[in-house]
């Protein structure tokens, strides 16, 4: 049975650390829709595959967050990537596989897979 | 529609966020010899008024303006219906709301519980301003997750520290595994 004395041990190496930031200071938001009709579309798992991948490649002052309903309910599961001084980059129907090539391509290299993106995929 | 009757928590969970609920109550009991499941999830939101309560479960009602259906308490009373249950939402302005599905546990109709682990660890990180207390009773076994249990311990430490996030995930697992064996409900 997991205690609760594991999580002591963790907040005392937590502690030490510099580095803990609240996500609002993060420069890079990842935000993916959770309301009703991206719960529906399978918006849990991808989520989950952008903040796993996320904290596991140690991606640098990245928050994932989710969102109600964007409004584009038809498009969900959507993910919108903002970052200071650059446009909104707006993901439609994702997946776990292609939520984690966004993160290597897009969060790591800086590249927009424009192939998901909701302007390519609507022409 | 959704797949999983832990999604419908999931989805239902965020109206009591979204409501400014401090703390939300999740209880989900599964009892083989009453050949039942039940999900109660308690707030202390905003609540609801008398109108607004007897119109949630109409797929054409919503607190929404951009558009005009609200399908989330719906799809919740469907799924407990159609699997020979039962479906119950008490609400009071200023006190909160308390949403309670029944299913017949072996109705060929009732979707499966499904990720409910992740469902909770979810709520949990990406809610730190909401306190969850979650149990899960299986057969008469049981476990809790109180996540003020957490804060104290963690104090400032945020929960979706990545050490963090990971062990909260092991607990609910762990702890849910011990209770049912890893049964598939």
């Amino acid at each position: 049975m997991k205690s609760l004395e594991e999580l002591k041990a963790i907040r005392d190496k937590m502690q030490g650390q510099v580095g803990l930031r609240a996500e609002s200071e993060a420069s890079t938001r990842v935000v993916v829709g959770m309301a009703t009709c991206g719960i529906a579309s399978g918006a849990r798992p991808v989520l989950t595959a952008l903040a796993d991948a996320v904290a596991e490649k140690k991606i640098p002052d990245c928050a994932v967050t989710q969102t109600g309903c964007i409004g584009l309910c038809q498009y969900e599961p959507i993910v919108e990537v903002i970052q200071p001084g650059k446009e909104k980059v707006t993901y439609i129907k994702m997946t776990p596989e292609k939520a984690l090539e966004i993160v290597d391509k897009h969060l790591i290299r800086g590249q927009v897979v424009s192939e998901y993106t909701i302007g390519n995929q609507l022409k | 529609m959704m797949t999983e009757i832990s999604l419908n928590i999931l989805d239902v969970t965020e109206n009591s966020t979204r409501a400014g609920a401090s703390i939300v109550h999740i209880t989900v009991e599964v009892d083989e010899e009453k050949d039942l499941l039940r999900v109660l999830i308690e707030d202390n939101g905003c609540g609801m008024s008398k109108e607004q309560l007897a119109s949630v479960k109409d797929p054409f009602f919503t607190t929404r303006t951009t558009r005009k259906v609200g399908l989330g308490v719906p799809f919740f009373r469907e799924a407990a219906l159609q699997a020979g249950g039962s479906f119950d939402i008490e609400s009071e302005p200023g006190v909160g709301t308390t949403v309670t599905a029944e299913f017949q546990l072996s109705n060929i109709d009732r979707m499966p519980l499904g990720d409910i682990t992740g469902t909770i660890h979810q709520l949990v990180i990406y809610h730190q301003d909401t306190d969850f207390v979650y149990k899960y009773v299986f057969n008469g076994n049981s476990f809790t997750m109180d996540t003020r249990e957490f804060r104290e311990i963690l104090g400032d430490v945020p929960f979706d520290t990545k050490e963090v996030s990971d062990y909260i995930k092991e607990y609910l697992s762990e702890n849910k595994y011990n209770t049912d064996n890893g049964k598939n409900i």
